[in-house]
């Protein structure tokens, strides 16, 4: 029996039981292993003992809570359960749980929680929690229990429904989880009262996890309890007290750890935790670790090496050896978990499954993508909303904005609109990829983008990118002052022949006021020049400050000059200066007014095309970046492709 | 039904084995470990040719009078070794096939775990899954 077992979980040491120690364990055994293999239907005592040497696994929690029910402390029993193997193993096999009953027995006895200390004669282990193993409640065990367990549920319904749902979820749980002792067995209305009310403090509203198995555990219970009369009315008693004792300690967990309701769900602050954490494994947050930095990442958590292996097999869906945002973020709450003291599940829990995580978080995915390895992408977001506003914005004050400047607005939005084609394009390619390269089992949401990136969709998006930032240089380097080009159209040839033409245009005007503006219409073009040249020498980057500064300067003229309107002619488009300066002297009041309008919307026009421009180079930055880093990235692809060949 | 699996590692030590609980297991590992022989002489026969034409499923090692044993072994020399009931008549060689592919899928998803060291046991609780459900569902 035991070397059945024992061939398939590991080595353990070798272990003699008696008879009754026998009968014992594998009964314990099939209780603790029951709830998890399925109580309808067979009965686990058939079925733990027809099948004893399989792999079944004693379901932690109900373990936990029978190795609290023996009163020991808890170091003794960490102890017990480090040397049962459970921890090296990461569950409870049938050797491990006789080990640890054994040692249970030794240590009640007094003996030291040592391997030989259970070579020799024991008593069978005690649990207290209900009943010991002699002593039988009076009367119907079967309907107290009943009773018990449904009291709870009907003083306060929902609050004990989530707790009996949360210890189901929790019900694989180790020992290694609770500081405290196993309360004593205090009556149960109290133990009820204070489990109901410290857990309406902790939830709040949850769909349930596992329903099932509770109603499942509940009715195998009744079943039982008629059925065997005594002996099994004896540990469902100790389960129901122990499943109390159990969720009192589980409220005390978590009232001291952050989760809120079920420990599987990832709440928001755990959810950023772990993206930032992975940014810095990964800028990349739609790409994946690989499973080398992840294991260094992970081995840092102190935990063993067969739990971490496990919490990978759990959380590692598409088993690629490496770890998608998902993939992590399930990874890291287990670990977490694990380090709180929870149990690992046996199977991946719904509300930690990569496409459960996708779903709930899909923002961060999305709005990374658009912007690949732009870490900053919240900046970036921003911009193109702030590009958004201010193009409408302009849209609206153009009335008579000459026509290059809605050209620059419109190469943004296109420049935008590739970048974020380009972008989703390129995840969208990435999955159907992806997909095709599904050869085993389960669905690969994002699985190993190594093949995906083929050649030609390398050479494809190498293509794409290259022909947006020509349009926009041309632009771009004339960003700073294109308003200027543009608007003080007459000042640049004016800038080349010396500034003749504006100067004459002026003093025409018969006007007394006008001979301010005649003298600050000299500055216009000075001003207009020297921005102008400081445009063209500096491309790129400077050319957004740069545009600032100019930009700057004219507007201040331009308030101190708002009363008087010849000073939009240097200011205006060529068309409309050329326009304005001969009604002037005939219309002024109209004009005027005209030229107030045209002049807060000149202005206007320009700040909205100052922002865009530097909007627009800052945006060419980074594109530039990215497909630097694109190349490299696929320059890193094609050398490692031959090496993932086996 | 399979009654014994086995993974055996390059180096001819194992790195998994189970069988059915019923038997004396110590049978079992004596005709794993007798097995191998044979799996090398197969190899070593192909061997001549290029790796690559080499087959993976070995197909029948040897028969005894109340089972068969077949082998497969993995282009990394790492061997499967399945024992069946000779009493299964039913079973085919494309049933025996597919759960030797069955067998390879898992073990690369055990190796895919960087937690797992190539070499050691394995303790994977997923692999241990698929083969139980290779130990009894082939009835």
């Amino acid at each position: 029996m035991e070397a059945s077992a024992g061939g398939g979980c590991g080595a353990g040491p070798p272990l003699l039981l008696s008879d009754g120690e026998q009968q014992c364990y594998s009964e314990l055994f099939a209780r603790c292993a029951g709830t998890v293999s399925g109580g309808p239907g067979s009965g686990p005592p058939e079925a733990a003992r027809v099948a004893p040497g399989t792999t079944t696994t004693a379901a932690a929690g109900p373990v936990a809570d029978l190795f609290r029910a023996s009163q020991l402390p808890s170091e003794t029993l960490h102890q017990i359960t480090e040397l049962c193997g459970a921890k090296r193993a990461g569950y409870f096999g049938p050797t491990q749980f006789y080990v640890a009953l054994k040692l249970i027995a030794a240590a009640q006895s007094g003996l030291p929680v040592r391997t030989e200390s259970i070579k020799c004669e024991l008593p069978l282990p005690r649990f207290v929690m209900s009943k010991s193993d002699g002593e039988r409640r009076i009367g119907n065990p079967a309907e107290l229990l009943g009773t018990k367990v449904q009291i709870p549920y009907l003083t306060t319904e929902k609050n004990s429904f989530k707790r009996m749902d949360d210890e189901d979820k929790q019900e694989t749980q180790s020992p290694t989880m609770s500081p405290l002792a196993s309360p004593p067995s205090s009556p149960p209305h109290y133990q009820r009262v204070s489990l109901s009310h410290g857990y309406s403090k902790l939830r709040s509203s949850t769909e349930q996890m596992h329903p099932a198995p509770y109603e499942a555990r509940q009715p195998l219970g009744q079943s039982e309890g008629p059925s065997s009369g005594g002996p099994g009315s004896k540990p469902l008693r100790r389960q129901a007290s122990l499943i109390r004792s159990f969720s009192v300690e589980r409220e005390l967990q978590d009232n001291s750890s952050n989760y809120l309701d079920e420990p599987w769900r990832i709440t928001e602050e755990q959810r950023e935790y772990y993206v930032n954490q992975f940014r810095s494994l990964q800028p990349d947050p739609s790409s994946f670790i690989s499973g080398s930095v992840a294991k260094n990442f992970f081995t840092k958590s102190k935990l063993s090496i067969p739990e971490l292996s496990y919490i990978w097999e759990l959380s590692d869906a598409d088993c690629d050896g490496a770890l998608t945002l998902p993939e992590f973020c399930a990874a890291f709450h287990l670990i977490v978990a694990r380090k709180n003291g929870y149990p690992l599940p046996e199977g991946l829990p719904p509300t930690l499954q990569p496409e459960y995580l996708q779903a709930a978080f899909p923002k961060p995915k999305w709005e990374c993508a658009l912007f690949d390895s732009y870490s900053e992408s919240m900046s970036a977001n921003q911009q193109p909303r702030d590009l958004n506003r201010m193009e409408k914005t302009s849209v609206k004050d153009m009335a008579d904005f000459p026509a290059p400047t809605q050209d620059v607005t419109g190469d943004d939005k296109q420049a935008l609109k590739s970048t974020g084609n380009e972008a989703l394009s390129k995840d969208v390619s990435e999955d159907p990829a992806t997909a095709k390269d599904c050869t085993s089992l389960k669905a690969r949401p994002r699985s190993r983008s190594y093949s995906s990136t083929s050649i030609e969709e390398a050479m494809k998006r190498g293509e794409d990118p290259p022909t947006p930032p020509p349009r926009p240089q041309k632009t771009h380097s004339r960003a700073a002052s294109l308003d200027l080009n543009k608007v003080f159209q007459p000042s640049v040839p004016a800038v080349n022949s010396g500034l003749l033409p504006p100067p004459p245009a002026l003093p025409p005007r018969p006007y007394p006021s006008q001979s301010e503006p005649v003298s600050e219409g000299d500055l216009h073009p000075q001003l207009n020049r020297a921005p102008s040249q400081a445009a063209e020498s500096s491309p790129a980057k400077k050319d957004a400050p740069h545009a600032q500064p100019p930009s700057k300067p004219i507007r201040r003229k331009f308030r101190p000059e708002n009363q008087s309107t010849e000073n939009q002619e240097p200011s205006t488009g060529g068309t409309a200066s050329a326009a304005t300066v001969k009604p002037h002297p005939t219309v002024h009041k109209q004009s005027s007014k005209q030229k107030k309008a045209i002049q807060t919307a000149i202005r206007k026009n320009k700040e909205a095309n100052a922002v865009l421009a530097r909007l627009n180079s800052e945006l060419q930055q980074q594109l530039k970046e990215v497909h630097q880093e694109r190349i490299a990235l696929e320059n890193q692809l094609e050398q490692l492709r031959p090496v993932t060949v086996l | 039904m399979a009654v014994c699996i086995a993974v055996i590692a390059k180096e001819n030590y194992p790195l998994y084995i189970r069988s059915t609980p019923s038997e004396n297991e110590l049978k079992f590992h004596y005709m794993v470990h007798t097995s191998l022989d044979v799996v090398d002489e197969k190899i070593s026969a192909m061997g001549k040719a290029l790796v690559d034409q080499r087959e993976l499923y070995l197909g029948l090692l040897y028969p005894t009078e109340d089972y068969k044993v077949y082998g497969y072994v993995t282009n990394s020399k790492v061997k499967f070794v399945m024992v069946v009931d000779s009493s299964n008549t039913a079973l085919r060689d494309n049933e025996i096939r597919s759960m030797f592919r069955k067998l390879h899928n898992s073990y690369t998803d055990v190796m895919c775990n960087p937690f797992y060291n190539p070499g050691d046991r394995i303790q994977s609780r997923a692999f241990d899954n698929m083969v139980t459900s290779m130990m009894i569902q082939v009835c």
